[in-house]
């Protein structure tokens, strides 16, 4: 698989990075890179093994429903780069 | 046929599936120890991991499990004993983490059924696709500043349940319908308060119109709709806008649309055009999410009764119409208040009062069922007053009202006001004479033939004894009287 100029720039849009287009076509080598490692795991025969999320064998473990953290609004709009009183404040966004 | 909407190229049906998001009633969120409460101060109820700090971990509450397994169970629906959490990534201001944590491949329940009841008195089933367990976002607002959007993330990481129903409903009707029922069996299990106007329920409602025998044409998502009445309204206008669409000759794009029932109308959401390219992946914070059948098991076994089950017993015990019996479940409140008025008793005339002269005085005052303008014991010892002829229905009436205004206990208001029904035979017969004697034109038109004239005298009778005379008494004796 090989990404073109225009799949490169769609992948820049969702993860919201600016890409200028000058970059385009070094991104485009670098990503084909990543992608032509990771292709070896076609190579792998996984007949018959189950599809695997992660290494551990556990199921997860549950917490109990206790009101125990929040109430630190300070702490939590401390790095804020915009606040309006106990708000963040971001640019205008679209509904 | 059913409802069908008239172009000017034929006829048009219209195809509705329901994506509901319900909020789950837990004290902590989904996946942290933040309170969940409502209208609290803006960033109060948030902790790191709601506001997606990096290194922290999310650990899965397990009343919210329970509560999504009651659900399915509810929605009679398979449950399934592994489950796993996917990241669905987007970019907006109140998603901190830049993903919200939801349940893609495999979610925690399968498929179930909803049974609607439609106004012809006709019953159907709408599908169920699945039900997920989910983060909810911050919430934004937009109007306080100018250039400014203000982020409160108090509701992020509030446990959701995304209910997702097949493309079984074909009318407004049965999209309003089954939201409402939806809400009903969700607030009989105690699982989701049920409150639109809060938010706590609310329907995206993806619509599409096709000609009679067509695969689906292509359908739009309007989101956010968070009443039962612009439910209904939003499926009609969208329906009617793709027609139009279609018969233009130009075809329906696949989007997503806001309703706006200030203009009744839904228009393109601008933020959404590129939000479909989700990126899921399963969640590497988050193992797969393992439930014990017997667990699932003493969960079943605690549900309370539902309200298909409760009507079905309110028909059979106690020979309700299936109109009554559905008005009295739609709230477990209602249904607990009519049980408590009609044990002992005339459970007909119980549904009578409480469906009648008990709703119209609640209605009338803005009071609740659980804030009842006359408690439950209190209507059933009126009922009482009635069936062993203390008084009549007419005065029943009259009662009533005063225990509505005064909240003084039936038989006090009998005794104070003097409205014990008059059961002496010798005062009835006396006011029988004044009324034959005053009008013995109309007793004489009577004997030669003019029945309807009985109606009459039983009136004239009655009101000359203040409404207070046994019916059946005052019949008897005006029919030897005049026979």
């Amino acid at each position: 698989m090989a990404l073109d100029p225009a799949t490169v720039r769609r992948i820049a849009t969702l993860a919201r990075i600016r890409v200028e287009d000058a970059e385009v076509d070094k991104l485009q080598g670098e990503l084909n890179v990543i992608f032509g490692w990771i292709e070896q795991l076609n190579e792998v025969d996984v007949t018959g093994v189950a599809p695997l999320t992660g290494a551990s064998h556990m199921a997860m473990k549950m917490r109990e429903d206790v009101v125990n953290d929040g109430g630190y609004p300070e702490r939590i709009l401390f790095n804020a780069p915009d606040r309006a009183g106990e708000f963040f404040a971001v640019p205008k966004v679209v509904e | 046929m059913g409802y069908a909407l008239e172009g000017r190229t034929g006829t048009w049906e219209v195809v509705v599936g329901l994506e509901v998001h319900a909020q789950v009633v837990s004290k902590a969120k989904l996946f942290s120890g933040a309170a969940t409460a409502f209208g609290a101060e803006p960033n109060t109820q948030v902790s790191y991991v709601d506001a997606a700090f990096p290194g922290m971990l999310p650990v899965i509450n397990k009343v919210c499990v329970e509560q999504a397994v009651k659900t399915g169970l509810g929605l009679n629906a398979q449950i399934n004993n592994v489950s796993r959490f996917d990241r669905k990534n987007y970019f907006y201001a109140d998603l901190p983490a830049g993903y919200q944590i939801s349940q893609f491949e495999h979610p925690i329940v399968g498929k179930g059924e909803i049974e609607i009841e439609l106004s012809d008195g006709s019953t159907k089933a709408i599908g169920v696709t699945r039900l997920h367990l989910e983060q909810d976002a911050g919430k934004s607002l937009h109007d306080q500043h100018p250039t400014k959007t203000y982020i409160d993330l108090n509701r992020a990481g509030v446990a959701l349940m995304e209910i997702v129903s097949e493309p079984d409903i074909r009318s407004p009707e049965e999209a309003g319908a089954y939201v409402r029922k939806l809400r009903s069996i969700l607030r009989y299990l105690g699982t989701c308060d049920g409150n639109m106007e809060e938010g706590s329920l609310r329907a995206d409602v993806n619509v599409s119109v096709r000609k009679a025998g067509e695969e689906y044409r292509t359908r739009c998502e309007i989101k956010n709709v968070n009443s039962v009445r612009f439910v209904m309204q939003a499926v009609e206008v969208e329906a009617l806008r793709q027609i139009d669409v279609w018969e233009s000759g130009e075809e329906v794009r696949q989007e997503t649309r806001l309703f706006d029932p200030n203009r009744g109308v839904t228009r393109p959401m601008r933020s959404k055009e590129d939000a479909h390219d989700y990126r899921y992946f399963p969640d590497p914070d988050l193992l797969p999410l393992v439930l014990e059948q017997g667990w699932v098991d003493a969960l079943k076994a605690g549900l309370p009764e539902l309200p298909d089950a409760k009507k079905a017993r309110f028909i059979g015990d106690y020979g309700l119409s299936a109109y009554d019996a559905s008005v009295l479940v739609a709230e477990q409140a209602t249904a607990w208040f009519f049980e408590v008025v009609a044990k002992g008793r005339d459970a007909k005339q119980a549904a009578n009062w409480v469906t009648g002269d008990f709703f119209a005085a609640m209605n009338r005052l803005g009071r609740t069922i659980e804030d009842p303008p006359v408690s439950a014991e209190a209507l059933g010892r009126l009922l009482d007053l009635m069936a062993d002829k203390t008084i009549n229905g007419k005065i029943a009436k009259e009662v009533f009202e005063a225990m509505v205004e005064t909240g003084k206990d039936p038989a006090a208001i009998v005794d104070e006001k003097g409205l014990r029904q008059v059961t002496d035979t010798g005062a009835i017969d006396a006011a029988v004479d004044k009324i034959l004697a005053a009008n013995q034109d109309k007793v004489a038109e009577y004997k030669s033939g003019k029945d309807k004239l009985f109606g009459f005298f039983v009136g004239q009778t009655m009101k000359a004894m203040a409404g207070k005379g046994n019916p059946a008494l005052v019949n008897e004796i005006l029919k030897r009287r005049l026979g």
